[in-house]
């Protein structure tokens, strides 16, 4: 550790320069959503508020509904997230351990699923939810948020579950357990990793997703997620930029611990991604 | 659902197959239903249906009747919007590619220096972005860009940079120069997450052989990094070039596309003729979609092509 070499200091004081005009927009937001909107108008680069206005918050959460939002948003997403493990889970294991006749062709539409010319295809999800005569339902929502082919998933779950040893299901089948008993209370706690990889990064895509949302919810504001309440909060009330900012907080903060505290499985998740 | 590929597949069976195999097979099947079922209804009907819905004259509502032939496509290529939204799509590529993919290989290189405390917190700090709403920062940007009493143009102008406010989002240049750097930041750190991955799955002992030989840090460089690294570049770019054309949470709310259409991109396009018309024109907007579509693949392909050269080009130099 060579303490003394200057290129140390110089290298940590452009680092932090630069991370505070990283964050910075974050750090507005969270100081304009403590301010009234007098002094988000006159006094922009001052941070601290004279004093803090949590009433913004209050406006938000009740007044303009981001409490409906947040709800929606929570359950879209962790009803989301369930269904891509059980999706991915299940067919990963199915696909790692039973060499089934046709697993081969299922392994290579898999693979060639990702070198097919799409267009725009929100516009037969969307038939297909109001065929089904969920639209404008929150279902409906969570059907088209849990589409796609979840490849990358798929491969991290049957990868796991191909790795496993034999003995494992053996001495399982022998104490008398089906195959289902044996995925559920063998195989599957094994497979935590790859769990929480999979809830963290499926719960941050559906979390932020917004096209989606904003197709499903056009003629039914109750049914907003975050991202597209927002979007109506500021057409509405175009000069409220305290509560605004108090929205976007109240949006953003909970995605940002999630990541912070989960960091190692999503970070981890993507470099193995792009390793494949 | 799937008997017919399973009589087609029986044959490979083996006769004595047991009672367990076979009760396994059955369950391998119902454990991929569920999955299969999603896969044929969400992903691959999609597919096959944006096509179609393109050959007609529909609103999306009632029956799809009005078979037109390629007279969608005829309009769409004709139509001098989808022209510079076309345009627009891939300066905005370019422009975040250019910009981000120089810094975030610098950053991933000092960020991978074993010397250098605190690089997880760094790391961390410049990742954050990537996990934020796209459309939450959007709108944030908005007001930070914003036209009057806006941040930016308050420190430029307390740091004496600037003399007179800039209207960023009211000029067309200007507002594309915004998006530009709102989605570098925004992307920074996926970018630089796939360089660290590229840089860690380097050997270490090519690199102590190198330094055996006398080589410093601009010759491991020049000879044994770049080299080495070039085929996760081409993913990195593949990704970058892919993402940054379809483009559409931060252009719909940071500027929806203005000033008067100025940065509306192909995704913002389609979407616009699809939910955003008063009557929607989803034949015409899936025709725009195919034609945009088949844009983006042609170059991943091409950028496919380019993967696969470099890394054979380096596993013969490697053998050679």
């Amino acid at each position: 550790m060579n303490r003394k070499n200057p290129l140390h200091y110089l290298t940590h004081v452009i680092l932090l320069a630069f991370g505070v005009v990283w964050v910075y927009p974050f750090v507005w937001m969270i100081s304009a959503s403590l301010k009234t909107n007098l002094e988000v108008l006159n006094s922009g680069m001052t941070l601290l508020p004279k004093i803090p206005q949590w009433a913004n918050y209050l406006r938000a959460w009740s007044e303009a509904k981001f409490s409906v939002y947040f709800l929606n948003s929570v359950f879209i997403t962790v009803s989301t997230v369930a269904i891509v493990i059980i999706l991915c889970a299940l067919s990963g294991y199915a696909l790692a351990r039973v060499n089934f006749p046709g697993r081969k062709v299922i392994l290579f539409i898999i693979a060639a699923m990702m070198f097919i010319p799409k267009g725009y295809t929100i516009i037969p999800i969307y038939q297909i939810i109001k065929g089904m005569g969920l639209l404008n339902t929150l279902t409906g929502v969570i059907l088209a948020e849990s589409s796609g082919a979840h490849v990358l998933f798929i491969l991290l779950f049957m990868t796991y579950f191909a790795k496993l040893p034999k003995e494992l299901e053996e001495s399982a089948e022998i104490d008398g357990a089906g195959f289902i008993r044996t995925f559920a209370q063998v195989m599957l706690p094994l497979s935590k990793p790859i769990i929480a990889t999979t809830a963290i990064m499926q719960f941050i895509w559906t979390w932020n997703s917004f096209l989606v949302p904003l197709v499903f919810t056009l003629s039914r504001p109750e049914l907003r997620t975050l991202a597209v309440g927002m979007l109506s909060f500021v057409g509405e009330y175009t000069t409220d930029y305290a509560g605004m900012a108090a929205g976007a907080s109240i949006s953003l903060l909970p995605i940002i611990l999630v990541f912070v505290f989960c960091q190692r499985y999503f970070v981890e998740g993507i470099a193995g991604a792009v390793k494949e | 659902m799937n008997s017919p590929l399973q009589a087609s597949l029986i044959s490979t069976i083996p006769l004595r197959s047991s009672r367990r195999t076979r009760i396994r097979y059955v369950w391998a099947y119902l454990f991929i239903l569920p999955q299969a079922a999603f896969f044929l209804i969400f992903s691959l009907y999609p597919v096959i249906m944006s096509y179609v819905y393109s050959f007609f004259d529909w609103s999306g509502i009632g029956p799809l009747q009005n078979f037109v032939g390629f007279h969608n496509f005829i309009n769409v290529l004709s139509d001098s919007y989808f022209h510079s939204a076309f345009i627009h799509s891939f300066e905005y590529m370019f422009g975040q590619i250019v910009l981000s993919f120089p810094l975030t290989f610098l950053m991933a290189l000092v960020l991978n220096w074993e010397g250098l405390k605190g690089r997880v917190i760094y790391r961390t700090l410049y990742f954050l972005p990537v996990v934020t709403t796209t459309a939450i920062v959007g709108i944030i940007m908005t007001y930070v860009f914003g036209n009057q009493n806006s941040v930016v143009n308050d420190v430029l102008i307390s740091l004496h940079l600037l003399r007179n406010p800039v209207p960023w989002l009211a000029a067309p240049f200007s507002a594309m120069i915004v998006l530009i750097v709102v989605g570098t930041w925004k992307s920074f750190g996926m970018m630089m997450i796939y360089w660290l991955a590229g840089l860690q799955s380097l050997p270490v002992d090519v690199y102590e052989a190198a330094k055996m030989d006398g080589a410093g840090f601009w010759r491991s460089m020049r000879h044994i990094t770049i080299p080495l690294l070039l085929p996760v570049a081409a993913v990195i770019l593949l990704l970058s070039v892919v993402n940054g054309l379809h483009v559409f949470d931060l252009v719909k709310t940071l500027t929806n596309g203005g000033p008067f259409f100025a940065t509306e991109t192909a995704d913002l396009y389609i979407y616009r003729y699809a939910f955003d018309a008063g009557i929607p024109q989803v034949g015409y907007a899936s025709a725009a979609g195919i034609l945009f579509g088949l844009t983006v693949f042609a170059l991943s392909v091409a950028l496919g092509w380019l993967v696969r050269t470099v890394r054979n080009r380096l596993n013969g130099g490697g053998n050679g």
